[in-house]
């Protein structure tokens, strides 16, 4: 846009304005701020996809020949670490979360914009604390830390993943704060709590959870560095120190973690669903209850992780009960979103295919959660390949699916620009059947009892382990693709419209993309889901 | 354009951010995102506590003999120095709301001044757990049956009074700079949001050690 256009056309998007890098760097546009993040958990879900990429290889032949044993520890290590850290926990929350919150209540920012800039940025310096520990030669701890190990035994970086980690922890608690006290101070008039579209309760809740769990994190990891720089022992049996209360403490942090990295997916799940069911949620208070169930039960459940550690059998059998009240609340969901296509208007765009995928794939991850949860299942299913396909089912086909669903579906919003139909279409199908051929058979090899984490492996664990690796591969090339379609629509799309989806979301009221200042005219506010009054 | 063209008029003055409709509005955003952050500190220590109460179930003897080592009269005297700077922090933003800054000043300096004093007297006490040998991963030796779950009880003293420190450091420097600013007249009645807010993360800093101060100096001497 040049700068002729002031009063005759409508104010330039948030894209067409200033657009040098420090301007970009600078910048204290939530909008912007969105996009710097999402170039940035892509970068790491592309270096975490490359970590998996060398465990899969390996494990196609039994005497795990392609990395040494050193090696492979540090690859599923460091794949496990940016995936969730640096990928999951923050993917939805501060790219979709970022983008659209001040859309969806309203506002034309969120409260403490500079705070959300710091938060990239210390996301980026904890990346790069990361990646200086891989270049420094890995770590081999696994993502979990466990002491005494991490504290006493492992020679490899383990300061550096944990200051990264840490640092990073730091811009998760700044999201939450800032998406919480947003939710609460900046909705327009009219807009109730219970007018909230669902996408905002799940924004709010997931920053309830990373605001009162990550800090534990924080003070766990700092832990471990003093135990490992300082000799502060707490966790070293020698001195007495409890190194199960590292696994109570790192639980009692990466079980919400688990929630953090879900709940915002079943945000975008409800508006796709709703959008493209041409129907309103089903029971939209019942959903919102439910998340925030998920969230409050999702504290009191960590021990179900140790059930094998030695912990006390009666705290397991409350863990286990605590861990299938959990269940109720997501069974919920999957019901009402369910319900929400009843007798829909349904239409199958690729935003429709990822959320349907997603339903699936859920709840197929949840319900082996149950038998996980199950301690007498637990313990011949512990630390086997069974817990590496369930969570994989949850993470990879829940949160993935519904990030990139979300992506897809607010991508004209967000550039203007449409994508090829017909190719999302193709890669997200791609992507649900590389998906299952890739965790499905792990299912398999851990109920034939494959341990995780080994290098190597017996001979008749091979036919499965070529499934699983196959299917990975044609995963990886169901991820690429969207990059390839995505980046050539910002050139050559189609211009969107405002609201190319029909959709009746507040942020499809304002043009594509947003103005800086979101709204030129602010709108009211009567119900929930029915922003505009003249709207069927 | 009209709701627009008000929120540009009120955002000429009173250093009223863009993004907000109105002052009240702007208040409220900044107070409530101080109590959250509030929240996350007393997760952040929260680990810390329950660490100390496990392994003071574990150990009961072994801290009773531990906590004797410390020194219950600089701890005194350091709850007692805590106490009165947040009492002086509550009358400095008192004296800066009747617009009276040079009260406002000195008791905010005043704050200041004990928050650093309360970590020199705390560094004395460092200094004697050297000479004594208390400090483990430096010089810790001790004698006796319950030696190892000695040096574990310091272990969580030098943790939690480390961080507890460090957050006294942080705090009377932002109280010590909102002094300056006070006293070049950066705020006033009507704009005093940032030193009610840094009060209250104060406030904090001085409750954490209301935990802390029985914890580690009283509870072990009893009985």
């Amino acid at each position: 846009m040049s700068a002729i256009d002031t009063a005759a056309l409508p104010a330039p998007n948030f894209l067409a304005r200033d657009d040098s890098l420090i301007a970009w760097l600078t910048t204290r546009d939530h909008k912007r701020i969105a996009i710097l993040y999402t170039l940035g958990i892509t970068f790491f879900f592309f270096l975490g996809g490359a970590a998996a990429t060398l465990v899969r290889l390996n494990l196609i032949e039994p005497t795990g020949t392609l990395l040494s044993a050193a090696t492979y520890n540090k690859s599923f290590t460091f794949h496990g670490v940016v995936m969730v850290w640096f990928f999951l926990l923050p993917s939805i929350p501060v790219t979709l979360g970022n983008f659209l919150l001040p859309l969806m209540i309203g506002a034309r920012d969120l409260a403490f914009p500079r705070i959300n800039l710091a938060s990239w940025y210390l996301y980026m310096l904890g990346g790069l604390f990361t990646i200086a520990a891989l270049l420094a030669g890995g770590v081999d701890t696994g993502w979990t830390f466990y002491t005494p190990f991490s504290t006493m035994f492992a020679n490899s970086n383990v300061y550096l993943v944990v200051i990264g980690v840490f640092v990073a922890g730091f811009s998760t608690i700044f999201t939450g704060l800032n998406f919480i006290v947003t939710t609460h101070t900046m909705r327009m008039p009219g807009l109730t709590w219970f007018r909230l579209p669902l996408f905002v309760w799940a924004m709010y809740t997931v920053s309830l959870v990373m605001v009162l769990a990550t800090p534990v994190l924080a003070m766990t990891l700092a832990l471990i560095g003093l135990e490992r720089g300082a000799g502060v022992g707490i966790f070293d049996p020698a001195l007495g120190g409890d190194p199960l209360l590292f696994q109570h403490l790192f639980w009692f942090y990466s079980h919400p973690a688990v929630y953090i990295m879900i709940l915002p997916a079943m945000g975008v799940i409800s508006e796709i669903v709703a959008c493209f069911a041409r129907r309103r949620v089903f029971g939209y208070t019942f959903m919102t209850y439910s998340m925030l169930g998920i969230g409050a039960v999702g504290f009191l459940v960590w021990g179900h992780h140790m059930f094998v550690s030695g912990q006390s059998l009666y705290a397991g059998i409350i863990f286990s009960l605590l861990s299938f009240c959990v269940a109720v609340p997501s069974a919920i969901k999957v019901f009402n979103w369910t319900a929400t296509l009843h007798k829909g208007d349904i239409s199958f765009d690729a935003p429709m295919l990822y959320a349907l995928g997603f339903i699936g794939l859920f709840m197929f991850g949840g319900m082996t959660g149950l038998i996980l949860a199950a301690p007498a299942l637990d313990v011949p299913l512990h630390d086997t390949y069974f817990v590496i396909a369930h969570f994989h089912y949850v993470m990879v086909g829940g949160s993935v699916m519904a990030y990139l669903g979300g992506i897809h579906y607010w991508w004209p919003k967000i550039t203007g620009r449409l994508y090829s139909e017909g190719w999302a279409r193709f890669a997200a199908i791609l992507m649900f059947f590389g998906f299952n051929l890739t965790f499905f058979p792990q299912y398999m090899l851990g109920y034939l009892g494959m341990p995780r984490r080994y290098h190597s492996y017996l001979p008749e664990y091979q036919l499965l382990n070529i499934l699983s690796s196959a299917g990975a591969s044609i995963l990886a090339v169901a991820y690429l693709l969207p990059i390839a379609y995505l980046l050539w629509s910002l050139r050559y799309g189609a211009r969107a419209g405002d609201n190319p989806w029909n959709a009746r979301g507040l942020e499809w009221q304002t043009s594509s993309p947003p103005p800086l200042e979101n709204f030129t005219r602010r709108p009211t506010v009567r119900e929930a889901y029915a922003y505009d009054e003249t709207a069927p | 354009m009209s709701d627009a063209a008000t929120v540009a008029a009120d955002h000429g003055h009173d250093g009223i951010e863009e993004h907000f409709d109105d002052a009240s509005q702007q208040r409220e955003a900044a107070a409530f995102g101080m109590w959250v952050f509030l929240a996350t500190e007393i997760l952040f220590f929260g680990v810390l506590f329950a660490s100390y109460t496990i392994c003071r179930v574990l150990y009961p003897q072994g801290f009773a003999v531990a906590s004797r080592h410390t020194d219950l009269v600089l701890g005194t005297i350091e709850t007692v120095v805590l106490l009165t700077s947040s009492t002086l922090v509550m009358l400095g933003l008192r004296a800066l709301q009747l617009d009276r800054r040079r009260a406002a000043t000195a008791l905010l300096g005043s704050t200041a001044a004990l928050g650093f004093a309360f970590l020199v007297l705390h560094g004395f006490e460092y200094y004697r757990e050297y000479t004594e040998r208390l400090i483990p991963g430096l010089n810790f030796h001790q004698e006796g049956p319950q030696a190892r779950a000695v040096e574990l009880f310091f272990c969580l003293y030098y943790a939690i009074t480390g961080f507890h420190s460090l957050h006294v450091l942080i705090g009377a420097t932002l109280i010590l700079i909102l002094t300056v600013r006070v006293a070049r007249g950066a705020f006033g009645p009507r704009r005093h949001t940032t030193v009610e807010l840094t009060a209250l993360y104060w406030h904090l800093v001085d409750i954490v050690w209301l935990f802390v101060f029985p914890l580690i100096y009283l509870i072990g001497r009893a009985g």
